[in-house]
């Protein structure tokens, strides 16, 4: 290249400049793995401890077997607990999602009078602590003399549920760009087939989101559970009441599984977004 | 006139729902508080007398366990913000490609079920874990020091239980931020310090004021940390309420107390809301 | 404060900078001196290190090897906040929480200076915005935002202030506005303007000097007009505005001028304006220098015969003409509308002249097509 300027020697860069950044640099990767290992020790555990060769009580490392995997309904109660979660778990999903889309579709597509305190509505269950929710609601069934049980167990479900349904599918909405449906009614569809063809394709991200967070919280959840569902034992009562007398190996095989399975579904869900976005 | 029925038509079954198993509970549970036991009945009978008296009662008799609520609460929430703040700081600026597997591995550990992970501390902190004999043999404990059955283990599990609640909102509206501003700060004669105090922390108070709420609520109304990482001197209001309901069938204190817990809640929050000053939350 | 002003002011020297991201170089040996008050461009294609020059001399990123001085001081490695530099960043970055007195006076509350409100307003008033202290920048258009991230900047006088393409995201009558304006307010207030662009107008317009980078490098540096008329790089010449390179050979020297042979057709060029190493060439000539005449017409200096109009193009104050020449070659000839209407159609015989002074020559062995592609980052900044 013809401007070399007459070549001075090149300045080096001085070594504590050099120490400083390479120490900025790292300090927040270790903080980062510090915090993670933070984060994963109990999930480390809890698979770990799905090995365990514990016969009843699953404290002590007593030495390492599948057993436990191979049979995860080994032990008494398990997997019909499981079952329960499973099956409240799915009800609550489908009613929830339905309710809160529509509400979603209604706050975030439409003016109309009452919009801020249907938001206020729609914020008040998530403020309030679980055991008042699960308090007042059982207080409600025993006034009808509704024994607590499955069915009382699912409304309370889909009650807490929908919100964050609401708050999910409604966050969709608003990033959706509103020329897009102009455009297709520009093209000839009429509001149904916007609706079909464009609005709920490109929102339906959002609605499979609000699923499955329904469907984890209500699988997850413990304390309004207790207060409503009697004599049903779901997960994780199963867990909390074994957990004085320490829990058996087979439900760290299955929180286990649940984790794995969680962590596949949000990663197809990612890949799939990826290949889209192409 | 379809257009203007639309969004109520919308609306109806979702607020129906809402309306008969949120709201009337509530107002029911407002009966029950000031309810008193029916003379000469069973074990769990009562009739409406107005007896505001209840919610002194409850309160008085329960003053112990409101304030641990509280002081846990808080201690739980301000941890996990000084945990959440850089990770979530980190994920959004400093993490480049891995950006959404980092999301992922914050979430992940939430996918196990919340109380065998309360259980797994419970072990992993106990007498037959690692770390309490590792602590003694390092003099950093005493030999009779446990590490549970303390209120140090129920906040611990409270931190650890909300953390969550705490880091994605913070991720989200740290994530906001356009990194330039943060270079013209440091442009404009301000060090790392007074960047962090002048243009990210005001940038990221959205998030702070939520995820101090989403932490904050259910950690003042939690019981499960207290039953299980707990003692009977750690019980929270949580225990308390529990304990009226199931085995002393005592509903009006149950839902005095119920009831006390959330105005004071609701206080807190107002007065949180007011200070943090962001009147453009929403 | 950690920098003494007074003693950190004078011209900006860059020492053989190289930045390198991994294996990528973004700047590859890189020499430069910025006189102090001048009105300086770094022009190029997205990607050719400009921008990371420019974040270097911020303090924003650390060479890889290599110095950087403003007068005696080395600030190489010193804090963005410990440098008498500020910069209007690209979309401005104005602080969205603060309102736009607060956001002009952060530097100076930094600072500890006093007399933050008579600043503030001071500059308020150059840049015409006095009306807008209270709003807060999203309340503002972009013209206006520009604005206030310029005042914001100049309100801390510093010894250097560096423009990162500051006007690309605003529409081209309010760009055209803007240039003047700024060009207007570095003479008012006298500083270093280090101004970064990919738009070779927006250069031209505004800088007292430009340097041209490619590849991390730069190819050429100098005044609008010398880079214009005597490119030394066949990159130069076609990323400021449009050449006609023919390729040649240099068959004999006449004085101050060289003889050379275009398909077997003499030229002459002036020595001075030859940066070829050998005997091979490329004549380059800038389309407004040619002249267009039919066969019969005498005409003076050099010429090149037996072109064909193959398009002509009507653009107000001139025509564009496509002669197609007997090697195959397409030569673009602007022609000035001052005599009337376009005296030429297609499919004329016609003869191409011009000045032998507006003759520059590139080494034969250039890539005729290098800088001449359309640039995908003109397309993207919208």
């Amino acid at each position: 290249m013809s401007k070399k300027l007459a070549d001075p020697s090149i300045p080096k860069i001085p070594a504590g400049a050099k120490f400083q950044r390479w120490f900025g640099r790292n300090l927040i990767r270790v903080y980062m793995v510090v915090a993670f290992t933070y984060l994963f020790i109990p999930v480390a555990y809890t698979f770990a401890f799905s090995f365990n060769d514990s016969g009843k009580s699953n404290l002590i490392w007593k030495g390492f077997t599948f057993r436990n995997w191979q049979n995860p309904c080994g032990a008494p109660e398990v997997c019909s607990a499981l079952g329960n979660s499973i099956k409240i778990g799915f009800l609550a999903t489908i009613f929830s999602t339905i309710l809160g889309t529509m509400i979603a579709f209604a706050i975030g597509r439409h003016k109309f009078k009452g919009r801020s305190t249907s938001n206020l509505l729609i914020f008040l269950p998530m403020a309030t602590p679980e055991i008042v929710l699960g308090a007042s609601l059982l207080s409600l069934f025993l006034v009808f003399k509704i024994n607590p049980g499955f069915w009382p167990t699912v409304i309370a479900h889909v009650m807490f549920c929908i919100s964050f349904v609401v708050v999910t599918v409604k966050a969709r909405i608003a990033s959706l760009d509103p020329r897009l449906e102009q455009a297709a009614m520009d093209l000839y569809a009429n509001e149904f087939e916007t609706f079909r063809r464009v609005t709920l394709p490109l929102v339906a991200p959002g609605i499979a989101g609000a699923a499955l967070l329904a469907f984890s919280l209500s699988f997850d959840d413990f304390i309004i559970t207790n207060f409503n569902s009697g004599t049903v034992i779901t997960f994780p009562k199963f867990v909390y009441t074994a957990a004085a007398r320490g829990i058996p190996a087979q439900a760290n095989v299955i929180g286990s599984g649940m984790f794995f399975l969680a962590l596949a579904i949000v990663i197809a869900g990612q890949f799939v977004n990826r290949r889209k976005a192409r | 006139m379809g257009k203007i029925r639309t969004p109520y038509l919308l609306l109806l079954p979702g607020f129906g729902f809402l309306f008969t198993f949120f709201i009337l509970p509530i107002v029911n549970l407002a009966q029950t508080s000031t309810q008193t036991p029916v003379g000469g009945g069973d074990t769990g009978q009562y009739e409406q007398t107005f007896r505001f008296q209840n919610y002194i009662d409850a309160f008085v008799e329960n003053k112990e366990q409101f304030g641990r609520s509280f002081i846990y609460a808080i201690i739980a929430t301000v941890l996990a913000l000084m945990i959440s703040y850089p990770l979530a700081y980190a994920i959004a600026f400093k993490s480049g490609k891995y950006k959404n597997f980092l999301l992922v591995l914050v979430v992940a550990p939430f996918f196990t079920s919340f109380l065998l992970r309360t259980v797994a501390w419970k072990q992993i902190l106990g007498e037959e874990g690692f770390v309490v004999p590792t602590l003694r043999n390092l003099g950093i404990i005493s030999q009779s020091t446990t590490l549970t059955s303390t209120s140090f283990a129920v906040v611990m599990g409270m931190t650890y239980n909300f953390l969550p609640f705490m880091t994605l909102p913070l991720y989200a509206s740290i994530d906001r931020i356009d990194p330039r501003t943060l270079e013209a700060s440091g442009d404009l004669y301000a060090n790392a310090f007074t960047t962090f105090r002048k243009v990210t922390l005001p940038l990221s108070m959205p998030g702070v004021v939520a995820g101090t709420l989403l932490t904050f609520i259910p950690a003042a109304g939690d019981y499960v940390n207290a039953a299980i990482l707990g003692s009977p001197n750690t019980k929270m209001i949580g225990n308390v309420i529990e304990s009226r309901y199931f085995k002393i069938v005592d509903y009006p204190t149950a839902a005095a107390l119920s009831f006390t817990l959330m105005a004071a809640i609701l206080i807190l929050v107002t007065i949180y809301i007011r200070k943090a000053g962001t009147e453009e939350l929403v | 404060m950690s920098f003494d002003a007074s003693s950190a002011r004078g011209d900006l020297i860059l020492t053989r900078i190289t930045k390198e991201y991994g294996d990528f170089k973004a700047v590859d040996d890189l020499s430069l001196t910025i006189p102090k008050g001048s009105f300086f461009a770094l022009l190029g294609p997205s990607g050719c290190g400009k921008t990371t020059t420019l974040r270097m001399i911020a303090g924003l990123e650390e060479p890889t090897v290599g110095s950087i001085h403003l007068g005696e001081t080395d600030i190489t490695t010193t804090k963005p906040y410990q440098r008498p530099i500020n910069t209007v960043f690209q979309n401005y970055a104005l602080f969205p929480h603060l309102t736009i007195f607060e956001n002009i006076a952060f530097g100076l509350r930094r600072r500890g200076i006093k007399d933050v409100d008579a600043e503030v307003n001071k500059v308020l008033n150059l840049v015409e915005l006095p009306h807008l202290a209270g709003r807060k920048p999203t309340q503002l258009s972009g013209g206006q935002q520009q604005r206030i991230a310029l005042a914001r900047a100049i309100v801390n006088r510093p010894a250097l202030l560096l423009l990162d393409e500051p006007l690309g995201a605003l529409d081209l009558k309010l760009r055209r506005q803007m240039q003047i304006e700024l060009k207007w307010i570095q003479k008012e207030v006298g500083l270093t303007f280090v101004h970064v662009t990919h738009d070779q107008e927006e250069a031209m317009t505004m800088a007292d000097t430009i340097a041209v980078m490619n590849e991390g490098q730069i190819e050429q540096m100098g005044s609008p007009a010398d880079l214009y008329d005597n490119p030394e790089t066949a990159f130069v010449a076609n990323f400021l505005g449009q050449s006609n390179l023919i390729k040649g050979t240099i068959s004999g020297n006449d004085g101050d001028s060289l003889v050379a042979d275009l398909y077997g057709q003499k030229i002459s060029l002036p020595k001075s304006r030859s940066h070829a190493t050998d005997n091979s060439i490329y004549a380059g000539i800038r389309p407004e220098k040619f002249r267009i005449s039919l066969l019969n017409t005498p005409v003076s200096g050099n010429v090149l015969s037996g072109g064909r109009i193959e398009d002509v193009s009507y653009i107000g104050v001139s025509t564009q003409y496509q002669v197609a020449m007997p090697w195959g070659q397409e030569l673009i000839v602007f022609e000035q509308n001052d005599d009337g209407v376009a005296p030429f159609n297609k499919g004329d015989a016609v003869n191409i002249s011009w000045a032998p002074i507006f003759t520059f020559a590139l080494r034969g062995d250039e890539d005729i097509t290098a800088g001449s592609e359309v640039n995908p980052e003109v397309l993207d900044e919208e």
